[in-house]
């Protein structure tokens, strides 16, 4: 039940937290579970314990809660050889126009609040020259539209951050890897239609990750396809795209 | 959403809710005038559907598990294909199973599941600790044999019209190895056949694969397929660890096949070929291909075509059913509606207010939906009533009231208990408001 290895979820109140978890548990990593919602995470670690015998713990987690950051992180008992970020949130682009307050939620969940508590475990793993970061971001960062630009633009930070990162790490052995999703069939967009077929699962995404991870990658698409949908998208000018009406 | 279970009739445009904790599911109750739970959607028919669906899929966490006792708790989202893939390494295995693993254990308690122990182990509800259901007054309740026994008799086998089943607690069976040591004996007819089965009931699984287009004095000829946990010593030698398997990749059927492949005369080829496959002997099987053979190929009800299939399951009592198996399996061969899987067991004794199992033998056979399947089915209907039988529920999307009613002797039992315990009718399905439960 001792497990050398670990792996720490921010955001793992997802629906991809759970499979995710699931695919390290297997191959033998123990999991910390961070995120605000402590009752779930709880009822998760020990279903998690139950299932693959390794060592798991919940941990009350604030994004946004910056000034803590450092304290939780040196409470680990044992520092964590990758971390995995899923915390987001969409907020409400209507809402975030006309009061700040929303808007710092969104861009502190999505973006500065993250780079925060990566800051942190990176500077150790740069120290200890090994192990890994993923962030999750989303499509969305890759170009703004009227229904969603704040969300976006704190993503594209984010996805600009990471890269960033990597390229100061690279020398220290620590991979980062960058997940732009498309749509995901979780509580984010649940209510939401969707194209079925363009809607990937979280076990899905989780497996897209996992195997990405172990095998060294920077930036993945999940699903795959994304990548020739945002290649298409992408080429559409701006002085076309400002007219469209983008959902 | 277009939700459809597995014998891809009927579909239904339902809204489809997705819990995730007791709280979610307290709000979607209290919110909706009328709803049904479902699991996996392995039933065949109508049993887990209506315009509004509770699904249990997001609600399957494993809460404890006693390495000594083998007795598990878990929600009830939980499959048993995972609680194989947890266990079954550390040397435990579901009491009771079905012929597919892809199932919840809140499906399994609804429908009372029954495996090929049935005569020895009993149905699923036999092996339950205690269940909790979540009532349409948005109350919590345990239930057991020994507490609020009527709640969980009318539970187990209640095809989900009581309540919505969170949590169970049952006892796993312990095994040494993961696989099982296996018996075929094949027999030239349905006497020799319930012979059998009689003079091997003390083998713990047994089932057979009956030929049922072999007409005259070979009908009812079957494959009797036997078997036991096999132990460390039977197979130790063969083995590094007994207990694991490699995973199989398993192949999914990739289209709706088009209808006029299974016909008739592909069917009656497709039997005889099964018929002769079985060699009588003993050998080692995986787990798996012993207790899943379909398994191995998913959506392999993709086979049917779009039209959509059924499974005719009946069960007639021990008196008649010789007689009475030797009548249906008549009109079925000489109806020439061939039915690409046709299996036989026998049940032992069986508590539960709607649970099908009763001590007798049970007949399976799938068939194309199609009207003349349909009025061979009124037929049948007739002739399972006559002999005191009646139909699985789980399997069922055409029964009338009134064969359900001749049938199931404790229905007005059960619906007594299901006004006591769902003041509101809360929990329907599309198949009880046909059968008028
Ligand atoms: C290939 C195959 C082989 C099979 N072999 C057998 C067999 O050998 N023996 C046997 O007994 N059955 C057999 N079945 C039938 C199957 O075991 C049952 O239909 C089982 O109930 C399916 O479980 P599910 O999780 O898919 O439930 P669903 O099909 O989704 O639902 C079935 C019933 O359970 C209710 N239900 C589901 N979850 C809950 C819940 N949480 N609370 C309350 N009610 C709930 C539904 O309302 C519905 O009435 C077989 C089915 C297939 C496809
Ligand atoms: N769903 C999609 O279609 C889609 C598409 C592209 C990208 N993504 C990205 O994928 C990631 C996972 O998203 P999801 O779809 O699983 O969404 P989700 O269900 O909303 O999950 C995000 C999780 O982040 C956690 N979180 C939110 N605010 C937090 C905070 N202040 N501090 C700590 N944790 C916080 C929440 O858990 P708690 O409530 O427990 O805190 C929440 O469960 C997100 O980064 C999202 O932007 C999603």
């Amino acid at each position: 039940m001792n497990s050398e290895k670990y792996i720490l979820i921010i955001g793992a109140g997802s629906d991809i937290a759970r499979p995710l978890a699931y695919l390290y548990a297997k191959a033998g990593y123990g999991i910390y579970l961070a995120s605000r919602n402590i009752e779930k995470l709880n009822r998760d670690a020990n279903d998690i314990k139950l299932r693959f015998n390794v060592e798991t713990q919940a941990y009350k987690f604030d994004v946004t809660e910056t000034a803590v950051h450092q304290k939780f992180y040196d409470s680990l008992p044992i520092k964590p050889i990758g971390v995995i970020c899923l915390a987001g949130t969409l907020g409400e682009q209507k809402k975030s126009e006309q009061d700040f307050t929303k808007t710092k939620n969104v861009l502190e969940v999505n973006f500065s609040g993250l780079v925060s508590i990566i800051h942190i475990v990176a500077n150790d793993l740069e120290q200890r020259k090994e192990g890994f970061i993923v962030g999750v971001s989303s499509v969305a960062g890759e170009k703004g539209r009227k229904s969603n630009y704040v969300y976006a633009s704190a993503k594209a930070g984010f996805t600009t951050f990471l890269s960033g990162l990597r390229n100061r790490l690279f020398t220290s052995h620590v991979q980062v890897l960058t997940v732009h999703p498309g749509f995901i069939r979780t509580k984010m967009i649940e209510g939401r239609e969707t194209l079925g077929i363009i809607t990937a699962s979280p076990e899905e995404v989780a497996k897209d990750i996992f195997i990405a991870q172990q095998s060294g990658k920077d930036f993945i698409y999940s699903k795959w396809f994304w990548r020739f949908i945002m290649l298409v998208f992408k080429m559409i000018p701006e002085s076309m795209i400002k007219k469209l009406d983008l959902k | 959403m277009k939700i459809t279970n597995w014998g891809n009739y009927p579909v239904v445009d339902a809204a489809v809710h997705s819990p995730e904790s007791v709280d979610e599911l307290k709000k979607i109750v209290s919110s909706h005038p009328e709803m049904i739970a479902r699991g996996l959607g392995r039933c065949y028919g109508d049993s887990s559907l209506n315009y509004t669906i509770v699904s249990t899929l997001r609600f399957n966490h494993l809460l404890a598990f006693d390495e000594q006792t083998g007795i598990i708790i878990c929600e009830s989202g939980v499959s048993f294909s995972e609680l194989l893939e947890i266990f079954v390494p550390r040397g435990w295995f579901l009491p009771v199973t079905p012929g597919t693993k892809f199932v919840t254990v809140g499906g399994a308690i609804a429908s009372d599941v029954h495996g090929k122990n049935h005569h020895i182990a009993g149905s699923f509800s036999n092996h339950l600790e205690w269940v909790k259901i979540l009532l349409g007054d948005g109350s919590i309740v345990q239930c057991s044999k020994d507490e609020n026994s009527d709640l969980f008799w009318s539970t187990c086998g209640g095809m989900g019209l009581t309540g919505i089943i969170v949590e169970a607690s049952f006892k796993m069976l312990k095994i040494e190895t993961a696989y099982i040591r296996q018996r075929v004996i094949k027999t030239k007819n349905l006497d020799e056949t319930i012979e059998a089965f009689e003079a091997n009931k003390y083998w713990t699984y047994s089932v057979a694969w009956i030929d049922c287009l072999a007409k005259g004095n070979s009908l009812g000829r079957s494959a009797l397929i036997l078997g036991e946990h096999a132990t460390k010593n039977e197979v130790g030698y063969r083995y590094r660890n007994p207990l694991k398997i490699e995973k199989r990749m398993s192949i999914p059927f990739p289209f709706f096949l088009p209808n006029f492949v299974l016909n008739s005369q592909t069917v009656k080829i497709f039997n005889e070929i099964r018929y002769s496959a079985y060699v009588s002997k003993d050998s080692f099987v995986e787990y798996e291909p012993f207790f899943y053979p379909l398994d191995v190929i998913s959506h392999w009800n993709r086979m049917y075509g779009k039209r959509g299939f059924t499974q005719y399951q009946f069960v007639l009592p021990k008196e008649s059913s010789k007689e009475g198996l030797k009548k249906l399996l008549t009109k079925i061969t000489e109806s020439g509606e061939g039915s690409f899987l046709a299996v036989l067991k026998l049940f032992g004794k069986q508590e539960g207010l709607l649970s099908f199992p009763r001590e007798g033998f049970t007949l399976a056979l799938d068939f194309v939906i199609s009207p003349t399947t349909l009025k061979l089915f009124n037929e049948l209907d007739i002739l399972v009533n006559e002999y005191g039988g009646r139909l699985y529920l789980s399997k069922d999307v055409r029964m009338t009231k009134d064969v359900f009613e001749k049938g199931y002797s404790n229905f007005n039992k059960f619906s007594n208990l299901k006004k006591k315990y769902d003041v509101q009718q809360k929990f329907q399905s599309l198949q009880s408001k046909r059968i008028g439960i």
